[in-house]
């Protein structure tokens, strides 16, 4: 064997379901799951329908209703849901998965809700694989050492065609994370800070890998919320390498495999990992105790401040950035200088495919229990899936949650998108712990701030953005 | 997908980095069934007022700018959601070619599959488009076989383009069909995998 540097993760996944590559470097990328919901798929059911084309694999291929559904009332079904055209859609879904024989977990059902949490909790999400879905945060599955992408619908297409992308491999870029984080500060913090470190362009091009003692530390959880964050850097998957809490995760899960298929998979799941001699496109070290809890300012996710600090001021920049930071300063109604957390909130939103999880709930019942939402404050709580809003119930959390004040949903993506009934008021101001501040992302004229779910409950109960550290 | 050769149209100057996709196409527009229709939400909120009257102050509602078929943008375009609802506003609104220094990976991969280029340029060249585009004299001729942006004064930049991308662009072709025509390729895959990867097969 002639010497050459090792692969990384990405490489290894890539080269496992590369089918064939064209002299243009195009290759046809095997896709061993396809997770489908009800906004980016109507189209491509058509467009095999016109050109009368079966689903290869509807067996790897799962839906659920996660972005028009209402966060109440789902158990009346989608025929009672009162916005027309997202009853359209959510119906147009269950014929399509009817037709052509692929699972479903309809809404009201307790295995539905966001598509990034119900694929891991299934056990669909499994180490190695190539995963993709219509949304941009399919990059959360990375969490699990899986190459997972957000592709358009024409892609979801092709995939539903031929359970297969085309595609041109990616550069690769290392994300290390080492130290410890201060108590208060966890993933959520750790993708804003790198965001707002290297741009929401900064990972263009690149598959990220995050490594480091600080990733290896975090629950599958949290490397959820962070691979999650990673499409805000511009990088369309990110990964972190399984381990043993991977593997704990997933096994025993519905989808899971059993008994000798199990021992099978896990020895091949094991030597998931980069070489140690693979050369990356790109390298960043971030010092996680170095970082404060941090929220956004403006209308992208790279316009972070920590917590203790200021908003800041275009007159300290050169054009063409100080017109855009005036044009964010208009838009979120702050002023320069101003510290950030003398921003007055009106609404807070707690869940989204970011942070919606179980954890996430239990962070942020650590900061509500026995306090009490401000008046001027409307707060709600949105579960990940049905089996988030089932487990919280049993450990008691909802009780804490409405003893506080918060609103406690059905599951869904909510008023992160504000596709469905919930969303801002114009100039409304909220702390979410959703995953886009851009401009009326969560309604027309919404001012959005980004930040953890420990965050989110801290201002809820302060009435305006406040450091989580004063209320631990 | 219809094919993409030459263009020769109006281009607006739109000089606002980050434009993500929530901006090029609102939520409210996602909830169609269909492609086609989608022109009336395009830049929806930059577009219009909150009582849905014409803002005076956005480029595409300049006289000047009318049937623009080219838009000239700031950096990292298209960033965020993958809604392919962006590019289908963008075509059926009459944009062909959108011109920016860099475009978000997703979206970059969309417009491809709808036969709408993007053409990435260095900073400066952007720039001087840009400004000859707000100028007014604004008729820019686009070839994808040489790869080649022209503007009125003269300024002629080239652009790089994947190879691949550019053929099945130039010639209109059909994804699918062409993935198909591997199929024994990828009946061969599966039929691998499921000796090297037997726990992912249905029990």
């Amino acid at each position: 064997m002639p010497a050459m540097s090792g692969q990384t993760l990405y490489d290894k996944i890539w080269d496992a379901h590369v089918v064939s590559t064209d002299a243009n470097g195009e290759s046809i990328l095997y896709i061993d799951l396809h997770l489908i919901h009800e906004v980016t798929t109507p189209q491509a059911f058509a467009g095999l329908r016109a050109a009368h084309r079966p689903v290869r694999r509807p067996d790897r291929t799962l839906a659920v209703a996660d972005h028009n559904t209402p966060t109440e009332g789902q158990a009346l079904g989608t025929g009672a849901v009162a916005d027309l055209e997202a009853r359209m859609q959510l119906q147009t879904l269950e014929r399509n998965v009817a037709e052509h024989g692929i699972e479903f977990l309809p809404m009201g059902d307790p295995r539905n809700g966001i598509v990034h949490v119900v694929g891991p909790e299934q056990g669909r999400t499994q180490p190695g694989m190539t995963i993709v879905c219509g949304d941009s945060h399919t990059s959360t599955h990375g969490a699990f050492g899986s190459l997972a992408q957000g592709i358009g619908t024409s892609e979801v297409e092709h995939v539903l065609a031929t359970q297969t992308l085309r595609q041109i491999k990616s550069k690769n870029m290392r994300v290390t994370f080492t130290g410890t984080p201060a108590p208060g500060v966890g993933a959520k913090d750790f993708a804003l800070a790198l965001i707002g470190k290297i741009g929401t362009s900064g990972g263009t091009g690149h598959v990220i890998e995050y490594t480091g003692e600080a990733v290896s530390a975090l629950s599958m959880e949290a490397r959820m919320t962070l691979c999650n964050m990673t499409i805000e850097a511009g990088a369309r998957a990110g990964l972190v390498a399984p381990d043993e809490k991977t593997f704990a995760y997933v096994m025993g899960r519905p989808s899971a495999p059993k008994g000798a298929a199990w021992e099978i998979a896990l020895a091949n799941w094991r030597r998931l990992v980069t070489d140690p001699d693979a050369r990356f496109d790109r390298e960043v070290v971030i010092d996680v105790s170095t970082i404060a809890p941090t929220v956004t300012w403006g209308t992208s996710p790279e316009d972070v401040v920590e917590v203790t600090g200021v908003v800041p001021d275009p007159a300290t920049f050169d054009e063409p950035r100080a017109a855009q930071i005036r044009r964010m300063l208009d838009y979120m109604g702050l002023k320069p200088g101003q510290p950030i957390a003398s921003a007055r909130i009106d609404r807070v939103f707690i869940g989204s495919c970011t942070n919606s999880r179980i954890e996430d709930l239990r962070a942020t019942a650590a900061i509500v229990k026995d306090r009490k939402v401000a008046d001027h404050v409307s707060a709600m709580i949105v579960p990940g899936s049905g089996l988030v809003r089932e487990q919280a119930e049993s450990e008691g959390l909802d009780e804490i949650f409405r003893a506080a004040g918060f609103d406690w949903r059905e599951p869904g993506c909510s008023m992160c998108l504000g596709m469905n009934p919930d969303r801002l008021a114009p100039g409304e101001r909220c702390a979410s712990t959703s995953n886009r501040n851009f401009e009326g992302r969560q309604g027309r004229g919404g001012r959005t701030h980004l930040m953890s779910p420990a965050m989110a409950a801290a201002a809820a109960i302060a009435g305006h953005i406040a450091d989580v550290r004063d209320f631990l | 997908m219809q094919p993409f050769t030459q263009l020769t149209a109006k281009a607006a100057p739109l000089d606002v980095a980050n434009i993500d996709t929530d901006q090029i196409i609102p939520k409210q527009f996602l909830k169609t069934v269909d492609r086609e229709g989608l022109a009336q939400g395009l830049f929806y909120d930059l577009r219009f007022d909150a009582d849905g009257k014409e803002k005076s102050g956005f480029v595409l509602n300049d006289p000047n700018y009318a049937r623009a078929g080219v838009l000239i943008v700031g950096d990292n375009f298209g960033c965020g959601s993958s809604r392919e609802h962006a590019p289908w506003a963008l075509l059926d609104f009459g944009i062909r070619c959108v011109i920016s220094t860099s475009f978000a990976d997703i979206f970059y991969n969309n417009c491809f599959q709808n036969g709408l280029l993007p053409i990435a340029l260095p900073a400066e060249q952007v720039r001087a488009l840009m400004s000859e585009a707000k100028g007014g004299n604004h008729v820019f001729d686009i070839d994808l076989e040489t790869q080649t942006v022209s503007a009125p004064s003269g300024a002629r930049f080239h652009f790089d383009i994947d190879p691949g991308r550019k053929e099945k662009m130039l010639k209109g072709l059909d994804a699918i069909g062409e993935t198909l025509q591997a199929a024994s390729a990828i009946d061969d895959y599966e039929h691998r995998q499921a000796l090297q990867r037997p726990w992912l097969e249905p029990a």
